[in-house]
């Protein structure tokens, strides 16, 4: 269907339509005028004497960050006041000519006057700015001397965050450091206005909003020169909320000194609560040169290191969970009923598949003869759980270990944990596009192949099978307290694993004669103590051995030697603590790992009956 | 032979006026045009503290502005017409792309990146959306039926929620406006305009249920901006006292003391009118106001000179724009406006605006000096 057009209506019409329009557009553009006439005419006197010699200014009242502190008030984060040579920008004539005047006569390096130069972008022109923060002695005096010759330039008093504890907790505790670009951009504008500095990691990071505070402001009347003359109006800042942790951190200095000199994770968690009480990843590092921005240099060696102290093992490392998964197993095996715990089974030291050559052998060449499950577990008999991993399958088990928190985040209050890798049919399909193999099941029983653990997982799943299967949800901040009162801290969901308290009380048996029969192979660490710890030693492979080949700790590279883990907990018959070591290249659990547990779960029991 | 016959067709006034003409460029619009952004050269050296660098990259985005108007300017605006549809198709296509892009990306995002530069999308439909309503108009008689104004409506609601939802609320409105622009000079009745108006007006607490928080917050500073003068109403307030201060004729190039000072935040680009204000005060406002029209009654005589209608509609909604822009700028700027980002046209700092008006008054001028039969 076509309409023929009528071209004289349609152009009248038009003509009609721009003649309205301009009329619009005028009226609109007097309404403009009106209003600038108002401004600028009848409000002239009024918005000039605000802004001409004497200006109102708005100035931000950064408030003071919130103090970080362990179960037992000490200081693990605090502001401590330190001298830094500040400059404003709006009384400086030659900002290149002082700044290189000043570089020469304190030996600035180059990049502090770069990272200088950023901060005076972002800050309004009259506000004080930070050249060198944290100024020594030497300085001090070197600056006092010549200070008439640098007008604008000035030595003021700031707070800057101090970590008492230096590397002991690093990882957990975090660090703040200058604000940088990309995050100016993701921050609130106004609260941040006048702060330079934000949490980067650990607590420091997941709890900045509370930390922080909240920003004030001040109206001020300056002269030209930006000189205060008189306060009009304030509104006071909110400081920061100060943070109790769960944190020990005498214990926590325990287990790092225990270390030795050892790379490796240890995880403690209070069991009744899921508190973390250890939270150790060495080598630490200091976060305090972080504060006052770190040199490059220095920055680059721990980056590069080769021990990597930046990277944080308890929450982020990687491991097989070797042995240490076996209690898991048997507890499966128990409730899904492929075993039971009478049911005995003859270890020849290897295991073999039906109608294949390949033999699974066992760390124990000749094998352990006859075990019952409690033994299988005490002695850490491989032949037995191959054989239940081949009963259980892969299904079962991954259904079973996930509902301890196997391959999945624990929930703790730190930001960038890691998820580990809990094998299935389904991920292996999904990641590599293969079927699931029967070899894969039986070392996913000892904890070999696919299946990686974080040492926090660890600990949270042997603290839940502390619990009699009452999930823990590790968590740090234990109270919340600023102006307006205390809070808790996170909030913490309780799931129950539905099981059987005799099944549970077979495999802590088996845990328990781990460390207080003769042939567990914890057995080192029962000495001088009256309680009963629970435990389990595990050996995760770094190198894969070949069939007929030998592991032989001697002939291999330090850093190709297997990882040491111990998992306890302890009184066994009402427990306390739950704790997860992991040692990297330590070699067996039981002589490496399991005495740093024994230490941990022996001051913590101490200190606690103590109270 | 050949130059003896170019003289007698033209007869030039003069060399430049000779090679614009050649150029298909209108002289009266392109002297506007150029005043402006000579004004903006002027103003950005003493907002972007006398920093020559700021005047060069500036220069550059301008000058590239200037050539893609003239590139336009030489396109017969029966091509614009032709490919209305297939440019708001692709318009439509990369608003989508780039807003599931930001999905991915977990942020707001409103550019694709192509090598070496960015690229808006929003930009683009700015134009092609006038474009497209234009032709869709043209095709059928005039006033528009309710059935086109059905469809029309479609076409001007789909790229604005992409936009709204990037989210750039500004670029939003401006897309919106432009085809509400072609609607109204198409003749919708001004019963159906006042009905849209009370609609809308009653439409406002779900829309309000539907914004970001931060939009909500513009909006709440727009109404009592004391309320947070440290964050969200600083601007305003800030603004107020530099325009304010100003007087009838101001305090002189390089003169403003609020942004020397810093007070005033983005001086040089959503907010470069206070400066401006500050510097040359009612005086110069009303000279740049004078300026600004003198750009806007040019095009609207362009497009009441057009010689079909999806010329007109497209001149006339182009024109109208760049008003929009000027009014919700100035507006803001001076306390009669929610703050929305919507830079002040030809003067702010920035490149993808001055690119897209300048191509808008490409295509003004195309329409102008193409025209198949002259009426002397």
């Amino acid at each position: 269907m076509y309409v023929i057009k009528d071209h004289s209506v349609e152009s009248r019409l038009f003509r009609n339509r721009i003649v309205a329009a301009f009329i619009a557009i005028m009226l609109l553009t007097s309404g403009l005028i009106v209003r600038l006439i108002y401004l600028q005419i009848v409000g002239h006197e009024h918005y000039s004497s605000l802004a001409k010699d004497n200006s109102i200014k708005i100035v931000p009242l950064v408030p003071n960050r919130g103090m970080i502190y362990d179960r037992h008030g000490k200081v693990l984060a605090e502001n401590r006041p330190s001298y830094s040579l500040e400059l404003i920008p709006e009384q400086i004539i030659d900002m290149d000519d002082t700044l290189s005047r000043l570089q020469k006569l304190l030996a600035i390096p180059d990049e502090k006057i770069e990272q200088y130069q950023k901060l005076r972008k972002r800050q309004k022109r009259f506000v004080s700015t930070p050249l060198l923060l944290s100024m020594n002695d030497e300085e001090l005096a070197k600056f006092a001397v010549v200070r008439p010759y640098f007008t604008g330039v000035d030595i003021h008093t700031r707070l800057v965050r101090h970590y008492p504890y230096a590397d002991l907790a690093a990882h957990v505790i975090g660090y703040v450091s200058r604000i940088n670009e990309a995050e100016l951009k993701e921050l609130p504008l106004a609260e941040y206005r006048g702060s330079t500095h934000i949490g980067k990691l650990g607590v420091e990071s997941s709890y900045e909003t509370e930390l922080h505070g909240k920003t004030g402001y001040a109206e001020i009347e300056t002269n030209v020169q930006a000189r205060l003359l008189n306060t009009l109006n304030e509104v006071s800042p909110d400081p920061g909320a100060n943070l109790y942790l769960t944190l020990d951190i005498d214990l926590q200095k325990m287990a790092y000194d225990a270390l030795g000199t050892f790379n490796g994770a240890v995880v403690a968690i209070d069991v009744k609560t899921g508190g973390v009480l250890v939270f150790v990843s060495r080598p630490g590092f200091d976060p305090n040169p972080f504060v006052v921005g770190i040199a490059n240099d220095a920055y680059q060696a721990l980056q590069a290191s080769e021990n990597q102290p930046l990277y944080n093992r308890a929450l982020r490392g990687l491991y097989p969970p070797g042995s240490t998964i076996k209690p898991f197993i048997a507890l499966a095996g128990l409730e899904y009923e492929a075993v039971n715990p009478q049911q005995r089974l003859n270890c020849p030291g290897f295991y073999q598949l039906p109608g294949v050559s390949h033999q699974y052998r066992d760390w124990k060449k000749g094998g352990h003869g006859s075990v019952d499950l409690s033994r299988a577990i005490t002695e850490s008999c491989d032949v037995y759980f191959y054989r239940l991993a081949s009963m259980l399958g892969i299904d079962h088990m991954h259904s079973f270990l996930q509902k301890f928190g196997f391959g999945e985040k624990s929930g703790i209050d730190l930001i960038g944990e890691k998820t580990g890798l809990l094998p299935s049919r389904e991920w292996k399909r999904a990641q590599k596009n293969q079927a699931w193999y029967p070899g894969e099941t039986l070392i996913t029983g000892i904890g070999q192949g696919y299946h990686q653990v974080t040492p926090l997982q660890l600990a949270r799943a042997t603290a839940t099978l502390a619990n009699q299967g009452k999930v823990v949800t590790p968590f740090l901040v234990n109270k919340i307290v600023d102006a307006h009162g205390t809070r808790p801290g996170p909030e913490i969901h309780k799931d129950v694993i539905p099981l059987k308290s005799e099944n549970v009380n077979t495999v802590i048996e088996g845990m328990i004669n781990v460390v207080h029969s003769a042939h567990g192979t914890a057995k080192g660490i029962n000495t001088n103590i009256d309680y009963q710890i629970a435990g389990k030693t595990g050996t995760a492979q770094v190198l894969g051995i070949k069939q007929n080949a030998k592991y032989n700790e001697q002939d291999i590279d330090f850093k190709f030697r297997d990882h040491a883990l111990f998992i306890a907990f302890a009184p066994a018959n009402d427990p306390k603590i739950a704790v997860a070591v992991v040692v990297e290249n330590g070699g067996h659990g039981g002589s490496v790992a399991a005495p740093i547990a024994g230490q941990v779960i022996k001051q913590f029991l101490q200190e606690n009956d103590a109270n | 032979m050949q130059t003896e016959s170019r003289q007698e067709q033209f007869e030039p006034p003069s060399l430049l006026g000779n090679v614009l003409r050649k150029l298909h460029i209108d002289i009266p619009l392109f002297i506007g045009l150029l005043l402006t952004s000579l004004l903006s050269f002027v103003i950005l050296y003493s907002t972007g503290s006398q920093d020559m660098d700021v005047l060069m990259r500036q220069g550059g985005r301008v000058g590239l502005a200037f050539l893609l108007m003239t590139v336009l300017a030489h396109v017969d605006p029966y091509q614009f017409k032709r490919y209305s549809t297939l440019l708001f198709g692709i318009g439509i296509f990369l608003l989508i792309a780039v807003l599931i892009m930001g999905q991915i990306g977990k942020g707001a995002q409103r550019w694709l990146e192509l090598g070496i530069f960015r690229f808006q999308p929003s930009e683009m439909i700015k134009i092609t959306t006038p474009m497209m309503i234009a032709w869709y108009l043209a095709e059928h008689p005039l006033p528009p039926k309710s059935r086109q104004l059905l469809m029309a409506a479609m076409l001007i609601i789909i790229p604005t929620v992409l936009i709204a939802k990037q989210p750039d609320l500004g670029t939003a409105l401006l897309v919106a406006s432009s085809g509400a622009g072609v609607l109204f000079f198409a003749g919708i009745s001004w019963r159906f305009i006042a009905a849209i108006t009370v609609t809308l007006a009653s439409l406002t607490p779900i829309l309000w249920h539907f914004m970001r928080d931060y939009q909500r917050d513009r909006v709440l500073t727009f109404l009592n901006p004391e309320a947070d003068p440290l964050g969200r109403g600083y601007h305003i307030i800030q603004s107020k006292i530099a325009i304010g201060s100003g007087g009838i004729y101001g305090k002189g190039w390089l003169g403003s003391t609020q942004s020397e000072l810093d007070f005033l935040p983005e001086s040089s680009t959503d907010f470069i009118f206070a400066v401006f204000a500050e510097e040359f005060g009612l005086s110069g406002c009303l000279g740049l106001l004078v300026l600004y029209l003198l750009i806007i009654a040019r095009c609207l005589y362009i497009a009441s000179q057009a010689q079909d209608t999806y010329s007109r509609l497209l001149a006339s909604s182009l024109a109208f724009t760049f008003f929009v822009y000027v009014f919700v700028n100035i507006g803001m700027v001076i306390g009669i406006l929610p703050v929305v980002g919507v830079p002040l046209p030809l003067i702010s700092y920035g490149g993808t605006s001055i690119v897209t008006l300048l191509a808008g008054f490409g295509i003004l001028m195309s329409i102008h000096t193409h025209k198949k039969f002259q009426s002397r």
